[in-house]
């Protein structure tokens, strides 16, 4: 789950980290009178779509009156496509340095990762990797102190700056381990005045820890409609823009299955991957959400190793005969007692198949026929 | 000989007592494991399966060494009994549950390796050497004993893949799931490296999966293999930006498309399927060619 910046700021602050100066708005109300005591600030959108300022999702004022005028505008506006329901209005920063910082996880190594540059400020895909610090942290250890000042030195800072950098990182790593983060980035980390501060902040917090997270930790919700009722149903579920839906069970079942049906000339609909489960309510929820996105086939793939396919075949029929399915259906089944669920399926009109290439060939060819 | 287990590992389950622990524990010992004991807090004493029940590790470590142990509990739960399995004295640990917290596993894998354990998994169906020994939750009907080594990233497709080889009458000397977390124990290097020792193995067959970087660091060992590695890959129709069911099958940035995999593993030297029912002509091929060589 992926916090707003204004969110992330907040834990910042409250742990420590120096943030600029500012204020949360849902309305242009109390706008200006903010701007009066701080002078001129940046006007933040708050939206979880990165590359933002480019997208225009930040304006800067330098009086009260142009900061109301445009923390309106930006009110009204949409950011690549996200309402913008909240701003952050901030001090504007007269910077001196700006430095890249960040936290996450080197899946390879199985370590958490520090990364920091001196070339902060663009996204850090665009600095030369030369230019790019990375450091594994040991968990036994943690980031301590010492190895800050490395990294510090590495970035080429000095005296007071430096002391702070270095602070910054280990506390920066005391909170992405507290907070069972995926991600901490500081981007950019400035220098103003001679003190180091964070002007943006980044943190993806991981949803399996979630049954752990303090009241600090804030929901925020990413998912569209019909993936939010896939997750209710223990579903992992991806809409695409193809002509087929697709059930399956296992995540890389289900992608082979959609290679297949681009290898024979169709496209998905869907990503869903079923889990193992075989139950009656189970499968009609998933079949509901692949109907409300209306395909033109369906294809259910389920490699059912130790479930048994005629208990499948059975809630597939007993689905079918309570929600109208116009749509052509094709179903692979293969596991325990196999061939009594196809013979099943079959009797009440359902195309089966033992094997996925076969399975494959008819849905696609239903597709072909009803497109010519 | 197989790699990682046979019909001699001894064997403890974390987590017997519950619905799954149950049912895959006679699974198991169907399949010729040779599992001494269960491990349920509060349940010590019990019998299931045949099986005596204690309630701790320690505990069951007195009563006789185990080598492996395999978990079966809550992910809420899983990095307290992984820490047990590591501290007690387990030389192999399989964790079969998912969504594992990420910090937990990487937590789990430092004491893994400061105890120099192999950690298969988290997020994996597990292991199984055919007729020999299994632990994990694969349907035992799919696999025949033979010498062709399997290393996978995802559970259902890897069943797809044995079937077909199966069906081709290719046997299988071990076949492993790696598993489908973003931290996971044991790698594509880790798992290959054993193949390429084990005299009963002639051939190996990779089935990866678009994301990460494993494949293409796995592309790096098998251009020193003498044993031929056929691999099939999933997500060749992803589009970027979307994750796919496991933690780690997503194309970020354009890093781990299904093209850098290929040309990677092609560069190294292995056969490439691809679609699934292909592998078993593949293997076959390698085999036939290597011989000629």
């Amino acid at each position: 789950m992926k916090l707003y910046e204004y969110m992330a700021k907040e834990i910042f602050k409250t742990n420590g980290i120096p943030v600029p100066q500012g204020r949360v708005f849902t309305s242009a109300e109390g706008v200006a009178d903010f701007v009066a005591q701080v002078g001129p600030v940046a006007i933040k959108s708050q939206v979880l779509s990165g590359g933002r300022g480019k997208a225009g999702g930040i304006k800067f004022a330098s009086d009260p009156l142009e900061a109301t005028d445009k923390a309106r505008e930006l009110l009204a506006t949409e950011i690549k496509g996200l309402k913008v329901d909240i701003i952050l209005v901030e001090q504007k920063l007269r910077i001196e340095k700006e430095l890249y910082l960040a936290i996450t996880y080197d899946g390879a190594r199985r370590k958490p990762l520090l990364i920091a540059s001196a070339a902060g400020g663009v996204e850090i895909e665009q600095v030369a990797e030369e230019k790019i610090i990375k450091r594994l942290i040991d968990m036994n250890v943690g980031l301590q102190p010492y190895a800050a000042r490395e990294i510090t030195r590495q970035l080429g800072l000095t005296g007071q700056i430096a002391k702070e950098v270095a602070t910054i990182m280990v506390k920066l790593y005391q909170l992405f381990r507290k907070y069972d983060a995926e991600l901490i980035e500081i981007n950019p980390l400035v220098v103003v005045d001679s003190h180091a501060l964070a002007a943006d902040g980044k943190m993806t917090v991981d949803d399996d820890a979630a049954f752990r997270f303090g009241k600090d930790v804030p929901f925020v919700e990413e998912k569209t409609a019909v993936e939010q009722r896939a997750a209710e149903l223990g579903i992992s579920y991806v809409e695409l823009d193809g002509e087929i839906g697709v059930m399956a069970n296992g995540a890389g079942i289900t992608m082979a299955t959609l290679d297949l049906i681009h290898e024979f000339g169709s496209s998905p609909r869907n990503f869903m991957d079923a889990g193992g489960g075989s139950s009656k309510e189970a499968t009609a929820g998933a079949l509901e959400i692949l109907l409300s996105t209306q395909p033109k086939a369906l294809l259910i793939n389920i490699f059912g190793g130790i479930t048994r396919c005629d208990e499948v075949a059975k809630a597939i029929i007993q689905v079918k005969e309570s929600i109208d399915i116009k749509v052509p259906m094709v179903i692979r089944l293969v596991g325990t007692n196999e061939e009594a669920g196809i013979a099943l399926l079959r009797e009440h009109g359902i195309e089966s198949y033992r094997n996925i290439d076969e399975a494959v060939a008819k849905v696609v060819a239903f597709v072909k026929v009803k497109g010519a | 000989m197989t790699i990682m287990i046979n019909e001699t590992t001894k064997i403890l389950v974390q987590g017997m007592t519950g619905k799954q622990g149950q049912f895959h524990t006679s699974q198991m010992l169907e399949s010729g494991s040779k599992i001494i004991g269960g491990i349920s807090p509060g349940k010590g004493g019990q019998v299931v399966h045949g099986v005596p029940i204690y309630d701790t590790v320690e505990e069951a470590m007195m009563a006789e060494i185990a080598e492996a142990s395999v978990i079966f509990v809550p992910a809420k739960q899983v990095k307290d009994c992984a820490f047990e399995a590591i501290d007690g004295g387990i030389k192999t640990l399989v964790i079969i549950t998912e969504h594992v917290p990420l910090h937990d596993a990487m937590e789990i894998m430092a004491f893994a390796e400061r105890k120099q354990v192999q950690v298969v998994g988290p997020n994996t169906f597990g292991l199984i050497s055919p007729s020999k020994a299994k632990i994990g939750i694969m349907p035992n009907s799919i696999f025949i004993p033979g010498s062709v080594g399997v290393v996978a990233r995802s559970g259902t497709l890897s069943y797809e893949i044995v079937s077909q080889l199966t069906k081709a009458g290719i046997g299988q000397s071990t076949v492993v799931g790696l598993g489908g977390d973003r931290v996971v124990g044991l790698s594509f290097i880790d798992v290959l490296a054993q193949f390429e020792a084990d005299p009963e193995t002639n051939a190996v067959v990779l089935v990866g999966e678009i994301g990460g970087n494993a494949e293409e660091e796995a592309s790096l060992f098998i251009k020193t293999m003498s044993k031929p590695v056929i691999a099939f890959l999933a997500g060749k129709s992803a589009p970027p930006g979307k994750r796919m069911g496991h933690a780690g099958a997503i194309i970020e940035r354009g890093k781990g498309t299904y093209d850098s995999k290929v040309v990677a593993l092609k560069a190294a030297g292995a056969y490439v399927a691809s679609l699934p029912w292909e592998v078993s002509d593949l293997v076959k091929k390698a085999l036939a060619e290597k011989k000629e060589a």
